[in-house]
Formats: structure tokens, C-alpha cells, sequence
């Protein structure tokens, strides 16, 4: 039975006799690439657009509706040596990068005023120390206020709107002291102008305005750049389904199209991205993404399967139920929304010091309205006074303080191979003194893994590699790519169940359970030594042979174990699997504090337990039991094998074989708050200089711009820092 | 120093033609890119996919 690939699902109209489909392709680095690929797919009769983008890792194909199957597209691309699948970009990612391009225009509009502002702004400053005529200093200053105030309405929108809505709510944010600040500052120059007065603000309000719209659309390309990768990752996981047509015809289909009802087919080898019940077959399933538990489950008619299992020996015919009926995953939702909104308290750094700057701000502004007041001065200057210094401490580097580091700093553990999911993750990472790892496949290796490739000939580890391709079951899929085999033996017969066979030089070869091979014996002398482990025998003739295959720890967890202890962070094992094996993986990597066979509510609760004693936890898991715990703890991490929600919840996601990754992050982002922090402590310094100057009445439109420049700078400049760390060798 | 009043709208408009530029190559996608950019501009064949698109455009969407 060949299935057909239907991707009729991920295809746009887009009128006039034009279908659109977006590909994430795997493996585009370069130059070369890109003109590989869109040449390759140009070739292809009626394509009318093949375009590759490289930020995001996706191809965008256009092509006259008719003859074509999107399915070719993914051959061509395979032929060309890349891996392909169609994505469906979420509605976040596109609203996303619908805000992304509006910050941008504003950005554009805020900096074509300034300078323009600016090139007005210098002669009139100079003009007040030589000759300028009354009149021509006027004329500039309308001028400049021709271009700043439609300007200034239209960049800065995102301020005044996150200002008005924080407001609406009771709060106060970042963008309310900005608001004030941009508006007063727009309103006294007008009000000075039109008195003609010598000094207007113009310039510092926009300038303001476009450095701030810098620092935020910094944040902004940061968040739509991991969400973009997210988003392939998701398109990369091809949660696809094998479904039934017709009596006999299967089809491929996105899972998302798949109905309650549909009969799907699961063959041995697959992964299920449905819930759904077994009405035909029998085989064992591996649960382990769902419950940790990796002894396998035997499955018959009538037995549910939920999403993320991955079926062993037999192929199975089951019919999709609703995914609310599945009790399991719907317990793991519960968990999950629970966890979530305990989190949502978490108060960014950013938001703390808004809270404290703003009242603070606004009652020196006030405060020095009174003094002058009482000093005897008149109102109006008492007034102007108060305005300078609300917009001397307009929190322009403060607005940069944080999203400059961010920046920076997530570009830095993008290299070292963790993304972030979540832009505030870096100062709750910081923060943490104690990381629970979950044991399958977070400190192991996701894949199986042959343990005793050197207790065999090296030749007949290759011809049992080159046999183990003809099977679909997950042990020989190992055994194959242990051994590196590319190339299989040709008339190999596979048996349901046991294993499979062929005939090689006149001897039979079998690949298979012992008892099929006839290496029972064998197969109990390698399980007496070491329990844990699965077994695969391989026949030649009439010598037998037993390779030992389990998920063997990742290949630095001791060294990152070993590294993060000397840190100081306290390190548990917290696993849904049995007693022995975690028992074993602690001993190995010398952790003291382990449990085992816990369910996913009492790993909250453990969580839980921790949090009360006033730690700051961590949670690095993969599986779908992990989730709500990944949500439950301060900041969460997984790798990029983790089942889809949980890597959906984790703030970071982590590349790779290596665990590494989980040392880069902790460092990175010990190193990042501390630079923000400093940040923070540059911009608010540089306020503490420049508000005496402003309450004396001092403060010229030259003065407040040279200090909102010379701050942010610094601050930027700062920033950079946070790009790399002293090396260290694990 | 008449001319001033003939010299300061002339310099706001080049100004402004620069923002119109910039926004117009927003619109049109040149920004969505910008790593796949830098290595378009070093790459050696010239085999660009923008003037089928034009062209194909206007023909499909008269």
C-alpha cells in the first residue's frame, strides 16, 4: 500500500489561477543554497516564484494552479539535498510580523524627523549666542514643529497606546512617564513658540521618540526571530497522519486535518499525533514522551493510544477520538493552564523600574514647580522649569537598558545553541539555585543507542546494520544508525513481529528477537549483566551474536552535572521512570537527591515543595508528563526532541546531542542581568547629574539632547558586552 | 539671508523623499530578509527572481 502525500491543506488561492505554499527546509546556510534552491525550483514548469528566506529558514513557492502537486516541491528539494515540509504560520507569527513592520515605519518616520529637526535645531542653538534674528528663530521653530508634531502622532503611537492601556487597567508602565513626558514637551513648545520665546523642545521630544522606538523594536525582532524558529521546529516535527481514503488508499495528511472518526493507519516505527483507539491489530507502545515510563505498553483492540506514542512492532488501525476525550492529556491540560497563570505573576525587571521611576519622576517635576513657585518666580516659568525636568528624565536609556542586553545576549546563547522562547527568561534564569532534570531523554539521548558496539566484529556490526534497515521497528532502527549502514541487502523478508531475514552468500542472515535468531541463551547472559537495556540477535550461519541497545546518558551530562554543582546550583533528577534506571543514571552522574516513577501532579507538587522553601527552580524535561511541571517552576528549559507542548511551555529550547547548552544559558544570563542591572544604574546616574541642572532652571534644548544621546550610547555601548563569556572546556 | 526661506524647504523635501525610499522598500519586502540579503549581494550569478515576479504579476493581475 503507497500512500499518496496530500498537502491540499497548506495550499493559499491566491486568485487569478495562483497557488501559494510556504516550505521550512532544513539545512540552508548560505549563498550557495539559496541560488541552489531557487534555481532547482524555478526549473520546474509553471512555478512562478521560488524565494528563499534566509532569517527565517523558509522558501515561499508560487505556481499556476493545474497539473502541479505541491509534493513534488518536497522531492525536488530532497534531490537537492535539503529537508522540506509545509508550513502553516500560526496567526501570533503573523501578527507579529505585522507589529515588527509598524515599529519599523515609525521608526523611519521618528528618525527622518529628528535629523531634520536637528539640522534646524543646531543654527537656532548657535543663532542664541550670535546674531539670529526674533524672526528667523521663529520661523525654525514653526518649521520644527511642522515636522515634529505629525511625526511625533504617528511614531509614537506605540507608546501612547501601551501608556493608555496600562492606565485603563490601574497600572503604570514604562510608556506612561513617556507619554507625559513626549506630550508636555510637544505642548510647552508650542506654547513657547507662539510666545516667541528662545528656547523650544522639538528636538529632544523626537529624538526621544526614536531612541526608544530603537530599544523597541530591538525586543520586537528578538521575540519574532525565535518565534519564527519555533515555528519551523513545529513545521520540522511533521506531525502527519496516515489516513484512510478509500477501503484500501491512505493518504498523508497534516494531522491538523485529521477529523474525530477518521481511521488512521500506524505503522511500526511511527509516531502517533493523534489520540485515538485501536479497532484493528495488536502491537507494543512506547508512552515514555507521555508518562517517562520506557517499558513498552501492549496494545489491542479497543486500547487507547494517545498522541506522542510511538508504535514497536505491529501495525495498528485506529479511529480517532476527540482530543477532549482523551483523559490523560486532558489531565495534563488541566495541569498545564494552572501552572501557566501562577507564573504570569512574575514581574519583569523593566516593569519593576518603571514602578519606581515614575512616581519618583513626577513628584520631582512637581515638587520643583512648588519650590520655584515659593521662591517667587512666576507661574509660567515655574511651569517650564517642571516640563525640563520631566524631559531630562524621560527614560530614554532606560528604555534601552534592557532591550539592548536582551538583544545582544540572546543572540550570544543562539550560538551556543539555545533559543528563547520567552524575552524575560534570561533574568529568571539568572536567578536559579536548583535544577530539576527529568531523566528520559533529557539526560539521555532521545534515540536508542547500541552499548556494546565494541563487544562485536566490526564487520558484522556493519552487515547487522545494512539488515536492520529492511525493519520499521525502533531497535533496528538503531542498530542501523549505530552502525552507520546507508546501503540495505537486497531480498530481505521481514516477519510481523519477530524480525526479519534474507539469504547472503548461501548463508541465512536473521535480525530479530533472540528467540527468532535462536540466541536465547545469549540474550539472558547480556540482560543478567545489565537489566536496563533492550536486546537485538543477529544470526549469520550459524553464528549468533546480541547487541545490547538502551538510551545511554548524554555524552557531557557528567561534566555539566559536575560544572553546575561547583556553581552552586543544586541539582535533582525528578522521572516518571522506574526505581533502577534512575537509580542508575543518578549514580553515574553522581547526583544525590533522585526519585523516581512520579506522575506529572506530584512533580508540580515537588516543585511546588521547593518553591515554599525559597528556591528558584529550574525544570529542563522533554515529555508530555514534563509540561505542567515546565510551566510550574520558575523558568523552564527542554530539548528540541521534546514532545510539542512541552516545548511549547519551556522558555528555552536547547539544540543538540550535548547538554551544554544548559551551562551556556545559566552563564549567559547570569552575565546579561548583571549588565543590565549596571544599565539601569548608568541611566538612572546620568538622570541623578542631569535633574539638579534642570530643577535650577539650567536646562537648554541643547543640554537635554547631548544627555539623552550620551546616555544611550553608553548604555548600548554597554550592552555589547554581553556578546561572550571566558571560555571554559567541559 | 532670504534664502533661507527657499533653502530650508528644499532640505525638508529631500528629507522626505528619503523617508518616502525607505518606506516604499519596506512595503516592498526588503526588509523581511536581512541575512539572506547580505549573502545575495556576494553571491555571483546574477540570476535575480524579482523581474519574473514583476512580470508575471502584471500579467496575472491586470
Amino acid at each position: 500500500m503507497q500512500a499518496t502525500r496530500d498537502f491540499s491543506h497548506y495550499v493559499k488561492h491566491l486568485g487569478s489561477g495562483v497557488a501559494h505554499i510556504d516550505l521550512a527546509v532544513e539545512g540552508i546556510s548560505c549563498a550557495g543554497c539559496i541560488s541552489k534552491i531557487e534555481r532547482g525550483l524555478s526549473a520546474i514548469p509553471d512555478v512562478t516564484l521560488a524565494r528563499v528566506n534566509l532569517t527565517d529558514r523558509r522558501v515561499a513557492l508560487e505556481w499556476k494552479e493545474g497539473a502541479l502537486d505541491p509534493a513534488r516541491f518536497i522531492d525536488c528539494l530532497v534531490e537537492l539535498g535539503y529537508k522540506a515540509y509545509p508550513f502553516e504560520a500560526v496567526t501570533a507569527e503573523a501578527a507579529e510580523a505585522e507589529n515588527s513592520r509598524f515599529l519599523l515605519r515609525c521608526l523611519g518616520v521618528a528618525a527622518f524627523a529628528t535629523m531634520n529637526v536637528m539640522m534646524l535645531s543646531i543654527p537656532v542653538w548657535s543663532g542664541n549666542v550670535s546674531d539670529m534674528l526674533p524672526e528667523q528663530r521663529d520661523f525654525f521653530h514653526w518649521i520644527s514643529a511642522l515636522i515634529a508634531l505629525p511625526a511625533a502622532a504617528y511614531a509614537g503611537q506605540p507608546f501612547f497606546r501601551s501608556a493608555f492601556n496600562a492606565l485603563r487597567s490601574g497600572n503604570v508602565n514604562m510608556d506612561v512617564p513617556i507619554s507625559i513626558g513626549v506630550i508636555l514637551a510637544l505642548a510647552t513648545s508650542i506654547v513657547e513658540t507662539i510666545g516667541h520665546a528662545e528656547h523650544a523642545y522639538f528636538d529632544a521630544a523626537i529624538m526621544l521618540l526614536t531612541f526608544l522606538l530603537i530599544g523597541r523594536y530591538l525586543e520586537q525582532n528578538m521575540q519574532r526571530r525565535t518565534r519564527a524558529v519555533a515555528g519551523n521546529l513545529a513545521a520540522l516535527k511533521a506531525e502527519t497522519a496516515t489516513k484512510f481514503v478509500g477501503p484500501d488508499e491512505i493518504s498523508v495528511v497534516p494531522a491538523a486535518a485529521v477529523k474525530a472518526g477518521d481511521i488512521v493507519l500506524l505503522r511500526p516505527g511511527e509516531r502517533s499525533a493523534i489520540d485515538g483507539t485501536v479497532i484493528d491489530g495488536r502491537s507494543e507502545i512506547d508512552q515514555s514522551l507521555i508518562t517517562g515510563e520506557t517499558s513498552h505498553a501492549a496494545v489491542k483492540p479497543g486500547s487507547a493510544v494517545y498522541a506522542g506514542s510511538l508504535n514497536i512492532s505491529g501495525s495498528l488501525r485506529m479511529r480517532v477520538s476527540a482530543v477532549s476525550e482523551g483523559t490523560l492529556l486532558a489531565d495534563i491540560q488541566r495541569l498545564l493552564d494552572h501552572a501557566v497563570q501562577g507564573r504570569s505573576r512574575y514581574v519583569q525587571l523593566a516593569d519593576r523600574a518603571s514602578r519606581l521611576y515614575a512616581p519618583v519622576v513626577h513628584a520631582t517635576a512637581f515638587l520643583t514647580m512648588i519650590g520655584w513657585l515659593i521662591a517667587g518666580a512666576s507661574v509660567h516659568d515655574a511651569i517650564i522649569t517642571a516640563i525640563a525636568v520631566l524631559i531630562i528624565t524621560c527614560p530614554c536609556a532606560l528604555g534601552l537598558a534592557i532591550p539592548t542586553v536582551q538583544t545582544v545576549a540572546s543572540g550570544a546563547m543562539f550560538r551556543a545553541g539555545v533559543l528563547l522562547n520567552s524575552g524575560d527568561a534570561i533574568e529568571r534564569v539568572a536567578e536559579i539555585d536548583r535544577i530539576i532534570f527529568d531523566k528520559t531523554g533529557t539526560l539521555t539521548l532521545p534515540e536508542l543507542d547500541v552499548v556494546n558496539s565494541a563487544a562485536v566484529p566490526a564487520d558484522v556490526f556493519e552487515l547487522a546494520g545494512r539488515l536492520a534497515l529492511a525493519s520499521h521497528h525502533p531497535v533496528a532502527s538503531a542498530l542501523a544508525r549505530a552502525a552507520g549502514a546507508k546501503s540495505p541487502l537486497p531480498g530481505i523478508t521481514e516477519q510481523p513481529g519477530q524480525g526479519v531475514r534474507g539469504v547472503l552468500k548461501g548463508e541465512e542472515v536473521r535480525l530479530g528477537s533472540p528467540t527468532f535468531c535462536k540466541a536465547d541463551d545469549l540474550a539472558n547472559e547480556v540482560l543478567s549483566r545489565d537489566p536496563e537495556v533492550s536486546v537485538v540477535a543477529f544470526a549469520r550461519g550459524e553464528k549468533r551474536y546480541v547487541f545490547a541497545v538502551c538510551q545511554s546518558l548524554r555524552p557531557d551530562a557528567r561534566a555539566v552535572i559536575a560544572a553546575l554543582q561547583k556553581r552552586g546550583v543544586a541539582v535533582e533528577i525528578v522521572s516518571g521512570d522506574r526505581e533502577p534506571a534512575v537509580r542508575a543514571a543518578a549514580e553515574m552522574l553522581q547526583i544525590p537527591e533522585w526519585r523516581a516513577g512520579v506522575t506529572p501532579a506530584d512533580k508540580i507538587a515537588r516543585i511546588g515543595e521547593l518553591k515554599r522553601q525559597g528556591f528558584k527552580v529550574m525544570m529542563v524535561g522533554d515529555g508530555l508528563n514534563d509540561a505542567p511541571s515546565l510551566a510550574a517552576a520558575h523558568v523552564s528549559m527542554s530539548p528540541i526532541s521534546a514532545a510539542h507542548l512541552s516545548q511549547a511551555t519551556a522558555d528555552l529550547v536547547f539544540l543538540g546531542n550535548r547538554l551544554a547548552p544548559v551551562i551556556a544559558a545559566v552563564d549567559h544570563s547570569r552575565k546579561s542581568l548583571r549588565l543590565m542591572r549596571q544599565n539601569l544604574y548608568l541611566a538612572v546616574g546620568y538622570n541623578c547629574l542631569a535633574v539638579p541642572i534642570a530643577i535650577l532652571g539650567f536646562v537648554t534644548p541643547l543640554i537635554a539632547a547631548a544627555a539623552m544621546s550620551g546616555s544611550s550610547i553608553l548604555v548600548m555601548l554597554n550592552a555589547l558586552r554581553a556578546r561572550t563569556l571566558p571560555q571554559e572546556n567541559l | 539671508m532670504e534664502v533661507i526661506v527657499f533653502l530650508v524647504p528644499l532640505a525638508l523635501l529631500l528629507g522626505l523623499f528619503g523617508l518616502l525610499g525607505f518606506l516604499w522598500s519596506l512595503k516592498n519586502g526588503q526588509y523581511d530578509d536581512l541575512e539572506g540579503a547580505a549573502w545575495r549581494a556576494i553571491s555571483d550569478d546574477d540570476e535575480t527572481q524579482a523581474p519574473r515576479r514583476v512580470e508575471l504579476r502584471s500579467e496575472s493581475r491586470p
